[in-house]
């Protein structure tokens, strides 16, 4: 693979994103995969919900697949998906020069700051479900929202010390923009000189109306609410095992149990998809979500990695 | 003597915070150096997104010595008083002086206080300064635990003279201050040192970066409608939206575009909102066609391409934004079109306050009210019926649902798409008005009729649950409430007796009747939804997973909820019987005096003092509000003049002598004073004015002709004046006495005709 230079524009999604990939790596953070759970955003990805607590230096990014049933619309609408692609840069503690860091990432994709207007327009950030808020921005290029830039200040209701810096780019629309597409479906996902081109469409339209239908008509309701009160039950159960194991090791289980509160979570959003959640229970299931989210934070507080290294 | 320049750089400060900040940042400066004995001439507080400046001009170059002299204990008292005393003033005892007194000897501290160069004491206020800006909203960053509105980068902090700038040594947790500060983000990324506020500003400038906010107001203001002048178009003036635009750009560079024309078809208030609360972009009227044409969004950079790029990318925005917005106009006329019947349904699920019920049993108590109402202010009574169930519709329109702030006036154009007259349209857009003290006031009838119902439902209902407002607190707005309904009476001149409105819609509210056939309406509709309840959780036990499950269960908790908004609804209404008979006696009286003291606030704004309106509300007819007014302005007018002072004075005194002859005697002097028994012209005369005054005044009040009222008793200022000058009241011979006492209360009554002069302050 040859890398991009910066001068020259992306011409497909892939490119976007592996320029990204490029410029943070360069940057010093680890390179990781995306979380292989379903979840909303990129923030539920372990790399960040539980390592942005503690003391220990931090530094990742990495595309998560992120999925929000109730924004499907069966590949219709030129920019709203139900499942869609998120990048995420997490570093802790924030560096000074993290709006730098973050400027030259629009530069690689082609995004030259002389040419468009970038505007850090204030946005704080809460996420009810983590227990976490922050304040920053979002990003605007030429009045268009591109990313969500944030410093931790709490996460599970622990004060964020040292603060995150935690930056969001929603791919398909900064994509889009890039490359000047006006839909989404249309736009190229690989070089659309390869041998076989393949559009966004080709890969995600079929996938998006079957997955809108069954978000919205099919999804078994009773199942998923079988499946969340599984999955709170299994969270606790792990959050409340034993210390140690039977040969005597000791072993908290912070990250399996976080896994519960991901599932319970994404559980939460299908239900709401299919309608099924009254205004007040609404309240009641995100009220349950971070208390789960809470206990594994609690959990993970007293595990290695919640601790200074030795 | 020197100028200091203060510049805090940060990460973007949001554009709401600014104008408080400046203030804050010199004010806490400005007397932070004072208090520690600097002076100065000026002072002058600037912000950018990125900065927050202080130029402070003529400052002391150091503090003056203090020498402070305390008195202390004598050198015989307590050991305890010593140690007292020398803890308060932090000396040894070594350090004290003795002195002798007459009482003897006594310690003498002697403090002094060297003077302080200035560098010194703006480092120390500075610093504190930072650690305690009062943000409305502050974070730390990276692994410190300064706090700040975004991460703070640097300081520049010099202090200049004859000499040069020299720079004010401060570090706070690790940012070291300096003479440097860096110009635009993009444009000018490189430090650059200052050496004064001058300098500091130009090359700001040379930067690009204006500093002074106002400036950037104004150029943003001027360019935009330079822009807007060659198109032929105006600017739609908004200062909220250019404070806020010139809060969020360093330099300003306004563009002009125009909105596609499909989209033209939007109401202009929508395309208006839309681009200003999505985008801040100021709108352009066409004065021609009279709608919103084009818009002005402020970049923050001079691009090469003279900025075609950056509009052609907000155009796309915009052109996502008003499709969102053309969707829901679209559906909503739709609506409108066919009865808007399922928006009335759905205000019946939507709770105003679960002690008031719902919005649609609001819209039914202000309908009746407002017919009611109508025949008062001229309106038909249908018209101002509908109005009122037409009024509140918007609410569960889409476009009210995205843009809360075009309620009323979206409900203008769904009634006008529904087929209402004119009338009935703008009085469902007019009824909240006004809202402000400065907001214009309805004055066509129908508007007027829904308007005043709208808020009198309001105080009542909250009157009746009991949720006054209290101190500062007034969650309900019932304060601006009460101001409305007597804005809309006064300058529409509406006679109306406001303690008996309420008092009729109190029977409203309170119709036990009309509340117990709700509630065994409201306990069948329950039972039957319970029935329902009951069955489809019994078909449910039936069934094992599937679509028709998930259907059933979604049946199962709609009912469920159903039944809870009738249950509340039952025992709102149980609740609202249950109030006492004598709380619904209470209730309109006790309104009229909130009434009453808002109208003490308002007509104290128009210079009429409170006294002045005491005396007038002790009248009766108080519960007519223009009737009050209008006496209340008349008195205040005659009261300024030297016959009006002089004339309270003696009816007033007057009263006073009546008042305790009266408690002495145990009787009421009232009637009978007869001029036979007049002793002196001056008595005489008396009798002959009021003879005249008192059938004016009366006629004059009848005809609520008050200026002429007040002329007629203005007219007894002489011969009260001469007949106190001449006549002792209280003299030894009884029937003298008696007579004179009840010829005082003539001038009693004849006051009392006008206003309750004793409590006119004086």
């Amino acid at each position: 693979m040859t890398s991009p230079s910066s001068d020259d524009k992306p011409r497909c999604f892939q490119d976007v994103i592996l320029r990204l990939q490029n410029h943070w790596a360069k940057s010093g953070c680890a390179i990781l995969q995306p979380y292989d759970m379903e979840v909303g955003a990129g923030t539920f990805h372990p790399a960040t919900t539980l390592r942005s607590l503690g003391p220990r230096p931090w530094a990742a990014a990495y595309v998560q697949p992120s999925r929000r049933p109730t924004d499907g619309r069966y590949g219709e609408n030129p920019n709203r998906l139900q499942h869609y692609y998120q990048y995420q840069v997490i570093i802790k503690p924030s560096p000074s020069d993290l709006q730098e860091l973050y400027l030259d990432s629009l530069r690689a994709i082609g995004l030259d700051p002389l040419a468009h207007d970038v505007r850090f327009v204030e946005d704080d950030w809460e996420s009810p479900t983590l227990g976490a808020w922050g304040l920053g921005w979002e990003v605007w290029c030429d009045g268009m929202e591109v990313s969500q830039f944030t410093y931790f200040q709490q996460v599970a209701g622990y004060d964020a010390h040292p603060v995150s810096g935690e930056l969001t780019y929603g791919l398909e629309r900064l994509a889009m923009y890039v490359l000047g597409v006006e839909h989404v479906m249309d736009m190229p996902f690989n070089d659309p000189d390869s041998p076989i081109p393949l559009t966004y469409g080709d890969i995600f339209r079929e996938a998006e109306r079957e997955y809108s239908r069954w978000n919205f008509d099919i999804a078994d309701t009773e199942t998923l609410f079988q499946h969340f009160k599984d999955a709170e039950t299994e969270c606790e159960r792990i959050v409340s095992a034993a210390e140690t194991d039977g040969a005597g090791r000791a072993i908290l289980m912070a990250q399996p149990a976080y896994d519960q509160a991901i599932k319970a979570s994404h559980l939460f959003n299908l239900l709401d998809a299919r309608g099924v959640i009254s205004v007040t229970e609404r309240a009641d299931y995100i009220r349950r979500v971070r208390a789960l989210t809470k206990k594994c934070a609690d959990l993970f507080m007293q595990t290695p990695l919640g601790k200074a290294a030795e | 003597m020197a100028d200091l320049l203060i510049e805090l750089f940060s990460e973007e400060i949001p554009a709401r915070m600014q104008p408080k900040a400046r203030e804050d940042l010199k004010k806490l400066m400005t007397d932070g150096l004072v208090e520690a004995g600097l002076t100065y001439a000026s002072a002058g507080a600037f912000s950018t997104p990125r900065r927050l400046a202080l130029s402070v001009e003529g400052l002391d170059a150091a503090s003056k010595p203090v020498r402070e002299e305390r008195k202390g204990p004598r050198t015989d008292a307590p050991e305890k008083a010593l140690e007292g005393f020398l803890r308060s003033t932090g000396l040894t005892k070594d350090q004290l002086e003795v002195r002798d007194e007459k009482k003897g000897q006594v310690y003498f501290a002697v403090i002094e206080r060297p003077g302080r160069p200035a560098a010194d004491i703006v480092a120390e206020v500075l610093e504190k300064t930072i650690r305690n800006f009062p943000w409305p909203k502050s974070m730390r960053w990276g692994t410190g635990a300064l706090r700040w509105v975004r991460p703070l980068h640097s300081i520049l902090c010099i202090l200049t003279d004859e000499g040069g700038a020299q720079v004010v040594a401060l570090d706070v947790d690790g940012i070291k201050s300096g003479d440097t500060t860096r110009g635009h983000r993009f444009m000018a990324p490189d430090a650059f040192a200052v050496t004064s506020f001058d300098d500091y500003a130009a090359k700001l400038r040379r930067a690009k970066v204006m500093l002074d906010a106002g400036e950037r107001a104004d150029a943003i203001a001027q360019e935009a409608a330079n822009l807007a002048f060659a198109r032929g178009w105006e600017i739609v003036e908004d200062k909220g939206l250019l404070t806020e635009v010139a809060g969020l750009v360093e330099w300003p560079v306004p563009l002009m575009g125009a909105i596609e024309e499909r989209f033209l078809a939007l109401p202009p208030e929508v395309l208006q909102t839309s681009m200003k609360e999505h985008q801040k972009f100021f709108s352009a009227k066409n004065p021609k066609s009279g709608r919103i044409e084009g818009y002005v969004t402020v970049a923050n950079i001079e691009a090469a391409d003279d900025g075609q790029m950056i509009l052609a990318g907000n155009q796309r925005v915009l052109a996502a934004r008003l499709s969102d917005g053309l969707f829901f106009w679209e559906n909503d006329l739709r609506q409108a079109k066919s009865g808007m019947t399922d928006w009335a349904e759905g205000l019946k699920s939507v709770t105003f306050h679960n002690k008031l019920g719902s919005q649609a049993d609001r819209v039914a108590r202000i309908a009746a009210l407002a017919r009611e109402i109508a025949p008062l202010v001229g309106a038909d009574p249908d018209q101002a019926g509908r109005a009122a169930e037409l009024a509140k519709l918007d609410l569960r329109s889409d476009m009210v649902g995205e843009f809360p702030e075009l309620q009323g006036v979206m409900g203008r154009y769904y009634a006008l798409a529904a087929g209402e007259p004119d009338a009935v349209a703008d009085a469902a857009r007019d009824h909240y008005s006004p809202l402000g003290p400065s907001d214009d006031v309805p004055s066509a009838p129908v508007s007027v009729a829904v308007a005043l119902a709208d808020k009198i439902d309001t105080l009542t209902g909250f009157w009746a649950i009991d949720e006054k407002p209290t101190g500062s607190k007034d969650p309900f707005a019932l304060r601006r409430a009460a101001l409305g309904i007597i804005r809309l009476v006064l300058s529409n001149d509406i006679r109306l007796n406001i303690r008996e409105v309420v008092a009729q819609h109190c029977t409203q509210l309170f119709d036990s009747d009309q509340l117990a056939r709700d509630i065994a309406n409201a306990h069948d509709v329950g039972d039957s939804i319970a029935e329902e309840l009951k069955e489809a959780e019994t078909i449910l036990k039936t069934l094992d997973g599937g679509a028709l499950q998930s259907l059933v269960i979604r049946l199962v908790e709609e009912k469920a909820n159903e039944l809870q908004i009738w249950n509340e609804n039952i025992a709102h209404k149980e609740h609202t019987i249950a109030l006492a008979d004598d709380a619904k006696m209470a209730l309109p009286p006790d309104l009229l005096a909130f009434l009453h003291d808002r109208l003490k606030v308002y007509l104290r704004d128009q210079g009429i003092r409170h006294d002045i309106i005491d005396a007038v509300l002790a009248q009766p007819g108080n519960d007519d509000l223009v009737l009050v007014v209008n006496r209340a302005t008349a008195l205040n007018d005659m009261l300024k003049t030297e016959d009006g002072q002089n004339l309270t004075q003696g009816l007033k005194r007057a009263s006073n002598i009546l008042t305790q002859a009266e408690e002495k005697d145990g009787v009421e002097y009232s009637f009978g004073a007869d001029p036979k028994f007049a002793e002196t012209d001056e008595e005489r005369a008396l009798f002959t004015a009021l003879d005249t005054a008192e059938p004016a005044i009366k006629a004059a009040t009848a005809n609520e002709d008050f200026p002429a009222a007040m002329s007629a008793i203005a007219a007894l200022r002489a011969p009260i004046d001469a007949f106190f000058e001449a006549v002792q009241v209280n003299t030894d011979n009884q029937i003298m006495r008696r007579n004179r006492l009840n010829l005082l209360s003539r001038i009693r009554a004849a006051g009392r005709e006008i206003a309750d002069f004793t409590r006119i302050e004086g």
